[in-house]
């Protein structure tokens, strides 16, 4: 991908607390570790080195505990921790080498932040705090309580422009809070664990309306949380951070189903995967298919020989999933010496489409243990097939108890 | 015992250095201080007392409250039936005079002192020097500086009277949640930005209670500068003791009391929210119209 086409791009950022940060960053460069460093030197290190492109219009999620180095991270895009080394580019202009003067600009007009703990002024109201950030930059009057009014709709908040932050719950102090970044209509959104301290049901509730206003604005985001849960929500991609290092970037599927370290593995072992793992990833997407209109029942018979397969997914000529032939019917047709499958197939049996997620799909694990077809939503072409077994595996990963209980109601039926 | 260091020689020394070298620069000043000070005594003796008692009165009640308004109009009215307008008059012209010169300096300092905490190193003992060093003393230098009158009594009240206002401002600056300052920063405030929009009105209670600390200080030693001849009720209490007069030093030392709860209630109001209710009230009603 060309540069052009990130928005924002980060190279070697590094970020060290103390006073003797030049020896620190030899030592660092040296290759030494974060303990070492602190031992000699009494420098902190804050952020090692990240690297890291964001493209525009892509939510992209920060996520690691407390001390791995992400708030500090995010305040250097916007420089309100000075790093140690390292660029921070921003539309191909380096932020880090900017004058002051440039920088402020940079922060009036193209990175608004939103902050854990909101940061209202508690002396102004609702409207003159969403104005905030265009009373900084200096538009009138009128002009700014207009366009903070705009935003104040966009997040929710008509009626309430003429109460004081404090008479606000906590959830709809942050909205005030998104309400002055998006007032700035800035391209970059920086959030600081922004939903980190409301309630999990506002919590939910804001990260729906982010995502929302999102799809309506397209900005470029950059959001920090703790909150593996959070991340997977919101997140385009999702970088992990530990001790100042990032651990891994991908797509919250790619952070799941492979973990890059036992870090983030461990990250990983709490979230509940049974809501994140889909039929997309989980089905095999090449399997072995019978083609109602070209094959009888003796090329049936060979092909399940040939995988030791009791049950074959049946298609059309246009891929469209038909149902299943199991092995007991076909032998039954070929006694019949009949030339086609078609009245032997099984068509009451499961499929889902690609998003499914495995928590969806386990109602459909059954006693008869025929697999899951995958199909395509618009025009029914078969996609894949999951398999019982791989679907119960996947739904209780974490969790023997349940993997019992599942097989025996299996046998039940 | 026998001295064996001398300080008091050194600043016996430095004074008199500066009362030789500079002599019409304090020249300048008393003239204009004096000026400034008698200026504004002359603007409230030239308004009816009725009418200042009435002012006074509106304030208390609409910043404070029914009782306190009701002892600010039967103090005033006990304090002219004593006789005592005119000295109060002073008196009142003298800490306004200095308490403006005092928070003019306070209040930057304290601002420098919260942001500079290498400045605060420096700030802070000298604050304590000028708080715990006996008021009378003050005289001494503003005596040698000024000779004796009102803009001598308002030097020495200036330096007594700053330290509250000093340190409250940097205690309201230092007080206001970082988290906000930052999210101002984020929006690309400088830092005068900042100081004016974020930091001032947010340390405003704190700075206000300064101020009426530096009020009530301002009132004490403008008492005691009536031993330099700055006039006022201090001079009324002064007569009272050299002529061991306990009727004229009670009823001065009673005027001072009225005159101090007046101003402390009032100025002790303004920093606090809540009180605002019956403005609000006014406001409506002129909007309405």
């Amino acid at each position: 991908m060309a540069t052009e086409d990130f928005k924002i791009e980060i190279k070697d950022l590094t970020l060290i607390f103390g006073k003797n940060k030049s020896n620190a960053l030899k030592m660092l460069e040296a290759g030494k570790s974060k303990a070492e460093i602190l031992e000699k030197t009494k420098c902190t290190v804050g952020v090692n080195k990240a690297s890291f492109q964001i493209k525009k219009g892509e939510v992209f999620v920060i996520m690691g505990l407390s001390g791995s180095g992400k708030s500090t991270l995010i305040r250097c895009l916007n420089r309100l921790i000075e790093p140690t080394a390292g660029d921070v580019i921003v539309n191909n202009i380096n932020i880090t080498k900017e004058s002051n003067e440039r920088l402020l600009d940079t922060r009036r007009t193209e990175m608004s932040m939103v902050f854990q703990k909101f940061g209202l002024l508690p002396h102004r109201t609702v409207l003159e705090n969403a104005a905030f950030g265009l009373e900084i930059r200096g538009e009138a009057k009128n002009e700014r309580l207009q366009k903070a009014q705009e935003a104040l709709d966009n997040v929710g908040l008509q009626g309430f422009e003429h109460q004081k932050p404090s008479q606000l719950s906590g959830g709809m102090q942050q909205r005030v809070g998104l309400a002055r970044a998006l007032a700035n209509n800035p391209e970059v959104l920086l959030m600081d664990e922004a939903f980190s301290a409301l309630d999990p049901l506002i919590k939910s509730d804001m990260q729906d309306e982010l995502l929302d206003l999102q799809g309506k604005l397209h900005k470029t985001i950059v959001f920090i949380t703790h909150d593996l849960d959070e991340a997977i929500k919101l997140g385009d991609r999702v970088a992990i951070m530990k001790d100042g290092i990032i651990e891994q970037i991908g797509t919250a599927e790619d952070i799941l189903r492979n973990p890059a370290s036992k870090y983030v593995e461990a990250f990983v072992e709490k979230v509940d995967r049974k809501s994140i793992i889909t039929a997309g990833t989980l089905m095999f997407s090449k399997p072995t298919v019978v083609q109602l209109e070209k094959e009888g029942p003796g090329s049936v018979i060979r092909k399940m020989r040939g995988i030791a397969a009791d049950a074959l997914p049946v298609i059309d000529k246009h891929r469209t999933f038909m149902g299943f032939i199991w092995l007991p019917r076909v032998l039954e047709a070929e006694k019949l010496n009949k030339s086609t499958i078609e009245d032997f197939i099984t068509t009451e049996c499961p499929s889902v489409y690609e998003e499914y997620t495995v928590e969806e799909m386990l109602p459909l694990i059954t006693g008869t243990k025929s697999p899951i077809a995958v199909v395509n939503k618009e025009n029914g072409k078969l996609l894949g097939v999951v398999s019982q077994t791989s679907l119960i595996i996947e739904a209780t990963r974490f969790n023997k108890s349940e993997i019992i209980e599942l097989k025996e109601q299996a046998k039940e039926q | 015992m026998r001295k064996v260091i001398d300080i008091g020689k050194y600043i016996e020394n430095g004074v008199n250095w500066l009362t030789d070298n500079f002599d019409g620069l304090f020249n300048f000043i008393k003239v204009v201080g004096n000026g400034a000070i008698e200026g504004f005594e002359w603007l409230l003796l030239s308004i009816p007392f009725y009418i200042i008692i009435v002012i006074f009165t509106i304030i208390a009640y609409f910043k404070v409250g029914r009782g306190v308004a009701l002892f600010t109009a039967l103090g005033m009215i006990l304090i002219y039936l004593l006789g005592f307008w005119v000295e109060t008059i002073e008196t009142l012209a003298l800490i306004f005079v200095s308490t403006l010169i005092a928070l003019v300096q306070a209040i930057p300092l304290g601002i420098w002192a919260a942001k500079k905490p290498s400045a605060n190193k420096v700030i802070r003992p000298i604050l304590d020097l000028m708080q715990t060093m006996p008021a009378f003393v003050y005289l001494i230098p503003a005596v040698l500086f000024f000779s004796i009158g009102k803009l001598p009594g308002a030097f020495a009240t200036v330096i007594f009277a700053m330290p509250p206002a000093v340190r409250l401002t940097t205690l309201g600056i230092q007080q206001v949640p970082q988290d906000v300052v930052e999210a101002a920063r984020a929006f690309g405030a400088t830092n005068r930005q900042i100081l004016a929009k974020v930091e001032l009105p947010l340390a405003t209670k704190t700075i206000l209670a300064g101020v009426n600390q530096t009020i009530m200080m301002a009132l004490s030693m403008v008492v005691i500068a009536g031993m330099i001849a700055a006039g006022g009720l201090g001079e009324k209490v002064l007569e009272g003791i050299n002529n061991l007069d306990i009727g004229l030093g009670f009823e001065s030392g009673f005027a001072v009391v009225i005159l101090a709860i007046i101003l402390d209630r009032i100025t002790q109001a303004l920093g606090q929210k809540g009180n605002n209710e019956r403005i609000d009230k006014l406001k409506k009603i002129f909007r309405k119209k």
